[in-house]
């Protein structure tokens, strides 16, 4: 796509339907505003209000309808591969009564006084904006219904939105919503307490999963298509690095080779000789905490990516390393051994009940584990880039970011303008995986359009950039002791968990873990065992530790749920057996009695800790996995739940072991119970993500340091799954479908559980206990 | 300059020899399709056509492309093998985020060329050089036995 259009803002409309302009003179455009119905400020808020920029839900926000019928919905929440600009316009759509095939999608800039948040992490979009959206629509439809009742002098009670279309039954009168849409935006936005949503069963688009098939030529649509589906088979979907302007320049950054450390001196003068560069810039290193901030460097510029490439690779660069101060020492190898010397001494308690010490003494078993889980890069297939044009002061970014208020808002910081004079176009984002939860990417651009006398400059990241520079999932210890009755019965677990925090970006040496992270997992732990110590002793962080697809629920749930088998072995007891009376009897757990204020946000007297849906997805699973049947030799059913994100994720994964120690997942079941379902279709496809995902975590993905320098540089060495990874068939088992139930996440709570259910299975199936990730050739013999 | 044919349609560059040819397509010619994932042949998100056989954009140079035919994604609609990968892609519902499906698509296209009713371990064996980071490869391997299947329903 080429575009030199100074009014030029990205709009990732679907072509095949987008029908119309934004904000046409005759477009349905309401004037009221609704201020967020804001409790007081002593009260806790909860779910989207709880979020910076809360909720908004006036239709005039994010619903157009053009005179011709076109609708447009405005999505305001990226779009990664996780189908909110679908999912999000089914429920617009559904709530509106629009017809599927004349509903467009608009991508929202970031402005988060105007969409509220826009904070794509946490698996939240739908959970928050399920609600607000419908109502939206709702607001939009009955706008619509009293237009029509005006039009025909009747009651609006009379008047009813079908599909597209406003009728009286009465008189078998109908007018279009591209007919009604001028008058419709004279009328006043219903009152909130006023707004009649549909029932559930009336929509069309919700929870419709008929049929995987699109029936080709009948015109009959069975569930909606993907939005940008087409463009993405055709190549026309425009992801971050695909904006072009024909004045545009590309840049390469040499980025210090270890956090903090600072460009001592360069030598740009072969550079400068490469055809196409035009210019070297040399970036600050921030001071530490790392933040979201460029990491600083030396940046070439030059007409094209390959020319820039060129050009980084003729630079001749002293660093220097003192600046890097203890960063420049680190070693992920030693840095280990001094976590797992320090998970043998108490630390900081976290939760506790029963006396844990006597416990472990008096047992007539004790068992005891150290679990180790690396570091790791999100790695999305498109590494992080970013464009941006400074001209008259004012900027334009154009950026696939995840959350698109810390990009406009970092860029008015470097570049010391109002964020007023800041747009920033977010485009789809070519995977995400939390990586683009920081914009550090998008703020190197912006430090370098003041380079480039108004031109637009792209920032390109190598794939050996996004390695080396990823914002790390933390590296993890987790120490457990487990003390078992004469019958097995489980009387004690004490649990140490290890780890740098992600606190650590945004504050000087933080030694613990935040409730953020202990949340996920840790001290929500649900068993029903008498005596329970959890503890977090202290760790240090030096490199950039940030989000990765479900954080620290990884380490948590592969150390628990592993730790689970081992207890069930040592108790010599079936897995599953031993997993639900862990569990106990069902019981709806509120987070705080566990001293979890966090809660992912949400308000704890409405989602609770609940392990009858718990129980339900291991029962649930394990039938359907066909759990206890005979395995041929070299083969073997490994069983992992897990509740994150307050969805409840079980998994049976089968695994082979070959001679020669490789791993191949053969099958893989899924029970997954996420409350209400908007669209399964996506959910299915999440949850089939997460296992490959998983698999490569289990068995192949790991980044280490060494002298403060990520050894791993590309795909070659920094492995993640390939297709002959995947499991042979994934079969996923949607459960609890019920509107009645809070809504879940979906986009992560399918992750936690697949390593350790790997690694269970390869446990069946040769009973070598797999305590260090990833397995790489630790089953060669 | 270097003459380089790009879906039927004759380009003049003047690039030098060395350029790998996924940033002739992608920032000379414009052609943003292809994508860049990793520089060397590891990920197959730049995977296009030269003279019918799938290669790695990133690693082959312009010079080394110039006098074949170059064949890429936004190529495929007009393509009868690309049209029927593309409409099993979309039917079973396999892109996630997307990014690396033109790749994908270019690999599984030139399989289909080359045989047309491919096992799994023949579908493993073309694929395996396409990463997904999204995790989408049983709906990929659902969707080429599919086409496969489309393909000989319309032969």
């Amino acid at each position: 796509m080429t575009v030199s259009n100074d009014s030029l803002m990205i709009a990732n409309v679907s072509r095949r339907r987008f029908l119309g302009g934004m904000a046409g003179a005759s477009a349905l455009v309401l004037a009221a505003r609704w201020d967020m119905a804001l409790a007081s400020d002593e009260e806790k808020q909860y779910g989207a209000a709880g979020m910076p920029g809360g909720w908004v839900d006036d239709p005039n926000v994010f619903i157009q309808i053009d005179p011709d019928g076109s609708v447009t919905i405005i999505n305001h929440r990226s779009e990664m591969g996780q189908g909110i600009r679908t999912s999000l316009v089914m429920v617009a759509a559904d709530e509106l009564g629009a017809d599927w095939d004349r509903v467009a999608v608009q991508q929202a800039r970031a402005d988060q006084d105007r969409y509220g948040n826009q904070n794509t992490d946490g698996s939240r979009s739908m959970r928050h904006w399920y609600d607000p959206m419908r109502r939206a629509a709702a607001s939009a439809r009955m706008m619509l219904e009293q237009a029509a009742a005006n039009e025909w002098g009747v009651p609006a009670s009379e008047c009813e939105a079908g599909v597209h279309e406003v009728a009286h039954k009465a008189s078998g009168r109908t007018l279009g919503f591209g007919e009604l849409a001028e008058a419709a935006r004279e009328l006043a936005v219903p009152e909130r307490s006023a707004i009649e949503l549909k029932p559930i069963e009336a929509h069309r688009y919700i929870g419709q999963e008929a049929d995987p098939v699109r029936q080709r030529g009948s015109g009959n649509i069975e569930r909606p298509m993907a939005i940008d589906g087409e463009e993405i088979v055709e190549g026309s979907a425009t992801f971050g690095a695909d904006i072009q302007f024909d004045d545009m320049v590309h840049a390469v950054i040499a980025r210090p080779p270890v956090l903090g450390a600072k460009v001592a001196s360069v030598d740009d003068s072969e550079a400068l000789k490469v055809t196409g560069v035009e210019k070297v810039v040399t970036l600050d290193t921030n001071s530490e905490p790392a933040g979201f901030k460029p990491m600083g460097g030396v940046a070439v510029i030059a007409s094209n990516t390959w020319s820039a490439m060129q050009g980084r690779d003729a630079l001749k660069i002293e660093w220097d390393m003192e600046a890097a101060g203890d960063n420049a020492r680190y070693n992920t190898d030693d840095y280990r051994q001094a976590l797992e010397k320090a998970a043998q001494s108490p630390g900081k308690v976290i939760r506790s009940s029963g006396d844990i010490q006597k416990t472990l003494d008096g047992a007539d078993q004790t068992i005891e584990a150290t679990y180790y889980m690396p570091h790791m890069a999100q790695a999305p297939m498109e590494p992080p880039v970013a464009v941006v044009r400074l001209r008259d002061g004012k900027a334009q970014a154009w950026a696939p970011i995840q959350n698109p208020r810390a990009g406009r808002e970092g860029l008015a910081g470097v570049l010391g303008l109002d964020k007023e004079d800041v747009t920033l176009n977010v485009t789809l984002l070519g995977g995400g995986f939390g990586r683009k939860s920081k914009p550090d990417y998008v703020l190197e651009a912006g430090l370098l359009a003041k380079e480039t006398g108004g031109r637009p400059v792209k920032v390109q990241w190598s794939r050996e950039d996004d390695v080396h520079h990823a914002y790390f999932h933390a590296l993890s210890v987790d120490r457990l002791e487990g003390a078992l009755d004469a019958d097995g019965k489980a009387k004690g677990w004490r649990h140490r968990t290890l780890s740098p925090t992600i606190t650590s970006l945004f504050q000087e040496d933080p030694e613990h873990k935040g409730g953020f992270e202990l949340g996920m997992g840790f001290n929500t732990m649900p068993f029903d065992v008498p005596a329970i110590q959890l503890e977090n002793p202290e760790a240090e962080s030096h490199a950039r530790i940030g989000w990765f697809r479900s954080v620290y629920n990884l380490p948590h749930a592969f150390a628990i749920q592993s730790f689970a088998a081992e207890m069930a072995e040592a108790a010599g007891k079936d897995h599953r057996d031993y997993l639900l009376e862990l569990l106990g009897p069902a019981r709806r757990i509120d987070p705080r009695d566990f001293g979890d204020s966090w809660n992912y946000g949400e308000d704890p007297s409405v989602y609770v800790i609940d392990t009858g849906r718990m129980r339900n997805v291991i029962e649930t699973v394990t039938a359907k996995a066909d759990w206890g049947r005979d395995m041929p030799k070299g083969r073997g059913l490994g069983l992992a739940f897990h509740h994150s994100f307050q969805s409840y994720t079980a998994i049976v994964i089968d695994a082979e072991v070959g001679d020669d120690g490789s791993v191949t997942i053969h099958n893989a079941d899924i029970a997954f119970d996420c409350g209400f379902q908007v669209n399964p279709e996506r959910i299915r496809s999440q949850l089939e993500g997460a296992c490959v995902m998983g698999i490569g975590i289990a068995l192949h993905s790991e980044i280490t340091f060494r002298e403060g320098r990520v050894q791993e540089n590309n795909f070659h060495q920094y492995n993640v799954p390939r297709m002959e990874h995947a499991p042979k068939q994934v079969r996923t088992h949607l459960v609890n479908n019920d509107p009645e139930l809070p809504m879940g996440g979906v986009g992560e709570p399918g992750l936690p559980p697949v390593a350790p259910a790997v690694c269970n299975a390869i446990y069946a199936a040769t009973g070598k206990r797999i305590r260090q990730l990833p397995v790489n050739d630790q089953l060669a013999v | 300059m270097t003459t380089l044919t790009i879906n039927g349609t004759t380009h003049e560059l003047d690039v030098p020899d060395d350029m790998p040819l996924l940033w002739a397509i992608r920032d000379i010619v414009q052609l943003t399709g292809t994508k860049f994932g990793c520089g060397m042949a590891l990920c197959g998100a730049c995977t296009v056509h030269l003279d019918g056989e799938p290669i790695r954009s990133c690693t082959t140079t312009v010079g080394n492309a110039a006098g074949g035919k170059i064949t890429t994604i936004e190529a495929m609609k007009e393509d009868p093998v690309g049209q029927q990968v593309q409409n099993a892609w979309l039917d079973l519902g396999v892109a996630q985020c997307g990014y690396c499906q033109a790749g994908q698509i270019m690999s599984a296209t030139a399989l289909l060329k080359q045989n047309a009713t491919p096992s799994d371990a023949e579908i493993e064996d073309a694929m395996t050089g396409n990463i997904c980071r999204c995790g989408t490869y049983n709906r990929i391997r659902h969707a080429i036995h599919y086409a496969a299947d489309a393909m000989q329903e319309d032969s």
